[in-house]
């Protein structure tokens, strides 16, 4: 996976040098479909594609991740008919995309929690979205300040190409505001994947990363997070994500150009059918609808 | 008649083969320029060439490149540190000592040895050497630039084990002659007479090494860490040029400054190797006169 992963990112820094690198641009009809983005819902999205094509095999769908702004990036350089992003488009992407004769639309396809992962000899069990604003700038940089042992704390984080660093960043470094001006800590190690985080966890007692709940297994552990000190923790499970008392619940998305057409359509509208959903959830997502999530105690 | 065309045809393909790759240097070259250069128009090149922070989806963005030529300075350093002694040494047994049967196999075994794709060294570094050297050293983290140094030497010995090797054959048999006439043991030979001879194509040979270390991208964006602050050892998590333009080259929408300053970092790579090669050639040259 982290191979995969890597490999497909400098793939797709080379096609992004040349401008003529995208395939399969405006050939919505035709029997290819180039889904981009979003490496959180990567896998998912290759199971939607490989249970579309049981169904469809006239039409190959091909999926690669690098992030939510590859896939963002490519829509806009047309070089894919689906980004697939853990975050929204910024007002300055979306400008540079009406620009450029592209009208994104957005579709939301399921819900994520982010989870911010430990080891699992790391004792600490819970923490506030503001305990974790102070780790992610460097403020604490032990684990003994919210009783843990007596170790560095090592921050990691994704790429900026990352939705999920989008995301983490507005809602944990600037805590919620749109507009703020902190950074991570300059400290903090840029991971190329979420699987090379979950690797660095798994062999780091110190380390606290974060990434989709799709990625979470029993190699870690995933902190309770809540809004405040004093409100109620809740872990990232699908309950919590589902009514959203989950603090860093978020949806997934697809855009594309205009309204979907041809293999486009039927795509979106196999993700949105109950058997596209039900990948979601085998994936470790949530879905839209609480009809198509397995029983909730 | 057929006779002379089929040579002019030849003639010609060899001329256009030979012309074409200078072209596409050229081309390349100025393609690199013209984005670079874009960025210079936006953002200053004072800042650009001497900013201490790298944050270029901050707002205002920053471009300074300061800690990515450190963090590739340290990295290519380390490397050279370890594979220029092992792989002259390796060069020198293999050429000199090894008996001829295993001099064979050593050869071959040199040449896997480049044959490695770096994505799985990086896989390595990722899931043994990182925890390794984090165990021994008592590091925060195995994510650093050790452990990319480690991982490059191991890539850049084969070019330099291959080409020291080819330096030291390629001295005059009459020198081994002269000095074993004069009374001088094996190893007076070779350290007093054959390494000096062969001292161009060993320098060439390192360059060589030193070009494929600092333009080296997979490895280094997998193993080290990729923090974008100027590091104050090797042993801290750093952030080189060549990784920083694989991993954000995807998300730069093209004409953005951002991508404008990746196209400037790959610039700044392009006139490293180019000087680094240029070094090398210019021992080659020295060492076939």
């Amino acid at each position: 996976m982290i191979l995969a992963g890597c490999g497909m990112m400098v793939f797709l820094g080379i096609a992004g040098c040349g401008k003529s690198g995208g395939s399969a641009s405006g050939n919505k009809t035709a029997g290819t479909l180039q889904i981009k983005g979003s490496d959180t819902i990567v896998n998912a999205n290759q199971k939607l594609s490989e249970e579309f094509m049981k169904d469809h095999a006239d039409i190959f769908v091909a999926v690669t991740g690098g992030g939510s702004g590859v896939g963002i990036a490519s829509l806009i350089n047309k070089s894919c008919d689906i980004a697939a992003a853990s975050r929204e488009m910024t007002a300055e992407e979306i400008q540079m995309a009406k620009a450029k004769g592209v009208n994104p639309k957005e579709i939301t396809v399921a819900y994520d929690g982010v989870a911010v992962i430990l080891n699992k000899n790391n004792p600490v069990e819970k923490l506030a979205i503001a305990d974790l604003n102070k780790i992610f700038t460097g403020e604490v940089t032990n684990w003994k300040e919210f009783g843990g042992k007596d170790l560095p704390i090592v921050t990691l984080s994704r790429e900026v190409s990352s939705g999920t660093y989008a995301y983490f960043k507005e809602m944990v470094i600037h805590l919620g505001k749109k507009d703020g001006k902190a950074e991570f800590s300059s400290k903090t190690l840029l991971m190329s994947s979420s699987q090379a985080i979950v690797e660095e966890v798994v062999n780091n007692e110190g380390a606290i990363g974060y990434l989709g709940m799709g990625y979470l297994s029993d190699r870690i552990h995933a902190l309770h997070v809540a809004v405040a000190k004093d409100k109620e923790y809740y872990s990232p499970d699908l309950a919590a994500v589902m009514n959203k008392t989950y603090p860093l619940s978020r949806p997934l998305y697809f855009y594309c150009d205009g309204e979907p057409q041809g293999a486009t359509k039927l795509f979106v509208e196999f993700t949105l059918s109950p058997k596209g959903q039900k990948q979601f959830v085998d994936t470790g997502f949530v879905p839209l609808e609480a009809a198509n999530a397995p029983k909730i105690q | 008649m057929h006779r002379k065309f089929s040579e002019f045809l030849i003639e010609g393909c060899i001329r256009l083969s030979g012309v074409l790759c200078i072209g596409f240097v050229v081309l390349i070259f100025l393609f690199l320029l013209k984005d670079a250069l874009s960025l210079f128009g936006v953002y200053s090149p004072a800042k650009f060439l001497f900013g201490t922070q790298w944050l270029p989806v901050s707002k205002p963005a920053q471009f300074g490149i300061i800690p990515l030529v450190v963090g590739s300075l340290y990295v290519t350093v380390g490397a050279i540190l370890i594979c220029v002694p092992i792989g002259v040494g390796a060069a020198m047994f293999i050429g000199e000592v090894a008996p001829q049967s295993l001099k064979n196999i050593l050869k071959s075994l040199v040449e896997i040895l480049a044959a490695i794709p770096s994505v799985v060294l990086g896989f390595i570094g990722i899931v043994w050497l990182g925890p390794f050297l984090k165990t021994t050293f008592h590091l925060g983290t195995g994510m650093c630039g050790l452990t990319g140094s480690l991982l490059l030497a191991f890539m850049a010995l084969p070019t330099i084990i291959s080409i020291s090797e080819d330096a030291l054959a390629g001295v005059p048999r009459a020198y081994r002659e002269a000095a074993f006439g004069l009374g001088a043991t094996r190893w007076q030979t070779l350290w007093r007479i054959l390494l000096p001879a062969a001292s161009s194509g060993i320098i060439a040979g390192v360059m060589l090494g030193i070009g494929r270390v600092i333009g080296e991208t997979m490895v280094v964006m997998m193993v080290t860490g990729n923090a974008p602050v100027i590091p104050s050892s090797i042993l801290e998590p750093l952030r080189t040029l060549t990784a920083t333009v694989a991993s954000e080259m995807g998300e730069a929408v093209s004409g953005s400054e951002h991508y404008f300053a990746l196209f400037a970092v790959g610039l700044i790579l392009f006139i490293i190797t180019f000087i680094i090669n240029l070094i090398a050639d210019m021992s080659l040259r020295k060492a076939r006169k």
